[in-house]
């Protein structure tokens, strides 16, 4: 079943709602390593993005995900605008003018925000960054379309392993960001760049699933 | 001519490395200051750093001087937008460098990497002689 322009309204829906769900808990984790603004942060981008959907909603997917990254790099004054900003852009131009997207197509998305997050942000998988949550998703996402599973099944893996990933950020050192100037003291804290990136994926996961649920 | 871009997380901090450095370099070159997320709070904000780089577009290069964190991805973003004069993220530190960079900007003949070069060198200034 191809994933058209309303599923992704719908995912975006369900990203605002979730990190405004964990908003306190991502500011918490923030405070812990860094400068305690990425929840009120990522809130503020992402209600940011759900006033603009109705201005965008007869355009193509690119156009959806491209001004969503705009949006959320225009609002949202931490490190985590330029780096999902960069990311929903990236995205979108892999699927610039189209309508619907294939369950590869929904691969080569991610994909392309996973490089752009990289080239952003100059980071490395054990660096302690949304990269530790994104990039085993994605292989995890590839491994169950592999094995036959419907793409909800499949993101419903995806944001497990991105779970799993965030959470073994806990004893990592921090290599990058406003927590890498803390050192050893980095070590012992979850990172709230993965932890948000978790809370997507499992937001991408569950609009999927309804989807193939409803269908 | 060079520009000089200040971008801070605090607009206030940004004002003021503005106002500390165009006074050693007497008002001859121009400092923009582009600190501050979009609604004026503790943050960078690639829309104002955009704005700021817009005012220094008549110069023959920009010599961004940044705080922390963000500061870069956000200057690195704003650029992916602007097409007007070269510009140089520099990785001195913010006071320091700026203060270099103007005194050698003041310079009619300097070029971005001369400033560049000098802004640098807060590197390895010494503040206390031991």
């Amino acid at each position: 079943m191809p994933v058209t322009v309303e599923h992704v309204t719908h995912f975006l829906t369900a990203a605002a709602a979730i990190i405004h769900e964990h908003r306190d808990e991502l500011t918490a984790l923030d405070a812990a390593i860094g400068d305690a603004d990425h929840g009120a942060n990522l809130d503020r981008g992402f209600s940011a993005v759900l006033n603009r959907l109705p201005t965008v909603a007869d355009k193509d997917i690119g156009t959806v995900l491209k001004t969503t990254g705009m949006t959320i790099v225009s609002t949202v004054g931490g490190a985590s605008g330029p780096l999902y900003g960069t990311a929903f852009v990236r995205a979108g131009m892999a699927l610039a003018d189209r309508h619907e997207m294939s369950d590869e197509d929904v691969v080569l998305a991610l994909e392309a925000a996973l490089e752009g997050i990289i080239a952003r942000g100059k980071a490395q998988r054990g660096e302690k960054t949304m990269v530790d949550a994104l990039a085993p998703a994605i292989e995890a996402l590839r491994t169950a379309l592999a094995e036959g599973r419907s793409l909800g099944r499949a993101l419903q893996q995806a944001a497990a392993a991105a779970e799993a990933g965030a959470k073994a950020t806990i004893p990592m050192l921090a290599m990058k960001g406003r927590a890498s100037y803390l050192g050893e003291r980095s070590i012992g804290h979850q990172d709230p760049g993965a932890t948000s990136t978790a809370y997507l994926l499992r937001a991408l996961a569950m609009t999927c699933s309804r989807n193939e649920e409803v269908a | 001519m060079i520009g000089l871009l200040i971008v801070s997380h605090s607009a206030r901090l940004a004002e003021g490395v503005q106002e500390f450095v165009g006074q050693i370099s007497g008002g001859q070159i121009p400092i923009i200051a582009a600190g501050g997320a979009s609604d004026g709070s503790l943050g960078t904000s690639v829309e104002r750093i955009l704005a700021g780089l817009e005012q220094l577009r008549s110069t023959d290069g920009i010599l961004a001087l940044v705080d922390l964190g963000s500061a870069v991805m956000s200057v690195e973003t704003a650029l992916e937008q602007f097409s007007g004069p070269p510009v140089h993220i520099s990785n001195a530190p913010l006071v320091e460098g700026a203060y270099l960079a103007a005194i050698e900007a003041s310079s009619s003949t300097a070029t971005l990497e001369h400033v560049a070069a000098a802004a640098l060198q807060a590197r390895e200034l010494i503040k206390v002689y031991e």
